[in-house]
């Protein structure tokens, strides 16, 4: 007892010092903390912002979160190329990655599929496969950087989508491009214009020169590497450039939409 | 024990010194708040990919999955990073960091050490730091400036690529960032260790005095 009455200050109430520093504590056995709403005391405080009824955490994180996306379009630089490396520092195995097993991953027959285009775009034709493959390509050997903090460094081939974008005329002053994927539970993700028209942005149709295998998104993936990874669509279905920000498979659940790299 | 209890007199005559400016105050518990929150929510984001071969407990981590942990360090973030530029910068200024940290010479981090190990350091000035405050204190603004450019350097490894080179690559900046939050925990837990051992620095931080 001698010992705590040396550690406390004086002139400060013991009883409402603790009852206060609780207050501000999160509720960290809570499984999911941000939509527990809990309000911040402190951070208020320091933040200026208003205290209300409706103030909770997890709507002042999505308010900064959309501040992020406004941050990261401001300094994204589309002259700025995601370093490249030579094949001989491509990943092996490059990992499968998804939020399904590989056995789960969408079989979508080559012969078939045709890639819808819709939205802002002068000519709604949809592209066969074989269509596709008549267009130019390019290789990239890129650092792919999973938004767990992984990365693997991979070889994909295939066409610029900026290239495609102009094929189709494809009103390029647009917000978005928008994409719908085979996978299961339905994957979309939509690509800010800026991105969608960068030099390394691509429709890929190869992986380590070989026909894009299922595990990697076949028939068609959208290699992004100036994204992480859960931006890079695979299974692609179809395309549409919109105005309108229509949300993502992994950007509703509260991933920052940007999430630029 | 008895090097650190303050005596009655001493506390007295400090009462009319403001030992720590307000400015100082408010960007310290500021930054307080900023790193709790930075490194809980970052405890998270290393355990969906983990770079050692264990993850920090659930009931220490801020965010509750992935995603929530990512809004926290990137909210956080800004209040780290604006808070520190300005203590930076007043820092300077002010020329607080040259009065209160510099000269930082071998000798007297040495015998303090020395003191301190044999507990015969005085905490009875608190004006003054001894050489291992100083050295410890000027250390970890370097660290505090090393893991936000670390940081940076993960976050935007294309845009800022010569920033994530100048770390050895995106993953040599991860090891590096780990590292950095592993000397500010250790920092703390001495730091608070001893503010509570002597309270009345504990207190010049609250109210000034």
């Amino acid at each position: 007892m001698g010992r705590m009455r040396k550690l406390l200050i004086p002139g400060v109430d013991k009883a409402l010092l603790v009852r206060d520093a609780v207050k501000t504590m999160p509720d960290l056995t809570r499984r999911r903390f941000i939509s527990g709403g809990a309000s911040l005391g402190a951070l208020t405080l320091l933040t200026g912002c208003d205290v209300t009824d409706s103030f909770s955490a997890e709507e002042m994180l999505k308010q900064v979160s959309k501040f992020n996306d406004g941050v990261q379009a401001l300094i994204f630089n589309p002259n700025a190329m995601a370093p490249t490396f030579p094949e001989s520092a491509i990943t092996k195995p490059f990992p499968f990655n998804a939020y399904y097993d590989l056995d789960e991953a969408p079989e979508v027959d080559g012969k078939t599929w045709k890639l819808e285009v819709r939205g802002l775009v002068e000519n709604k034709k949809s592209w066969t496969l074989d269509e596709l493959y008549q267009l130019p390509q390019v290789k990239q050997v890129t650092r792919h950087i999973c938004v767990e903090g992984w990365s693997a460094i991979g070889s994909w081939t295939g066409t610029p989508l900026r290239d495609f974008l102009k094929l189709v005329g494809a009103d390029t002053r647009a917000k978005y491009v928008w994409f719908q994927c085979a996978d299961k539970d339905g994957y979309n993700s939509p690509l800010d214009m800026a991105t969608a028209l960068h030099a390394q942005t691509q429709m890929t149709f190869k992986f380590g020169d070989e026909i894009l295998p299922r595990a990697y998104g076949f028939p068609m993936k959208i290699r992004v590497p100036t994204k992480l990874g859960f931006k890079n669509p695979k299974y692609v279905m179809s395309m549409e450039v919109t105005n309108e920000y229509k949300g993502g498979f992994w950007e509703d659940q509260g991933y920052n939409s940007f999430s630029g790299s | 024990m008895s090097a650190v209890t303050v005596s009655d007199e001493h506390a007295a005559s400090d009462k009319t010194k403001v030992l720590q400016p307000a400015w100082v105050r408010a960007l310290h518990w500021t930054n307080a708040v900023a790193m709790v929150l930075m490194i809980m929510s970052g405890w998270q984001i290393y355990n969906a990919s983990p770079l050692f071969g264990f993850a920090f407990p659930r009931s220490i981590t801020l965010g509750g999955w992935l995603a929530g942990a990512l809004l926290w360090h990137f909210a956080a973030m800004w209040l780290l990073m604006v808070n520190g530029l300005i203590y930076l910068v007043l820092g300077f200024v002010t020329g607080r960091f040259r009065k209160k940290l510099l000269p930082i010479t071998p000798e007297g981090v040495i015998s303090d050490t020395k003191a301190a190990l044999t507990g015969k350091l005085s905490h009875d000035d608190l004006t003054k730091y001894n050489y291992v405050q100083k050295l410890l204190y000027a250390g970890i603004i370097v660290v505090g400036i090393l893991i936000v450019l670390s940081g940076l350097a993960i976050w935007k490894p294309v845009q800022l690529q010569y920033l994530t080179a100048l770390f050895g690559g995106y993953d040599a900046a991860r090891y590096v960032h780990f590292f950095c939050m592993a000397a500010i925990v250790a920092f703390m837990v001495v730091h608070v260790a001893l503010a509570l051992l002597v309270p009345k620095s504990l207190r010049a931080m609250i109210i000034g005095r």
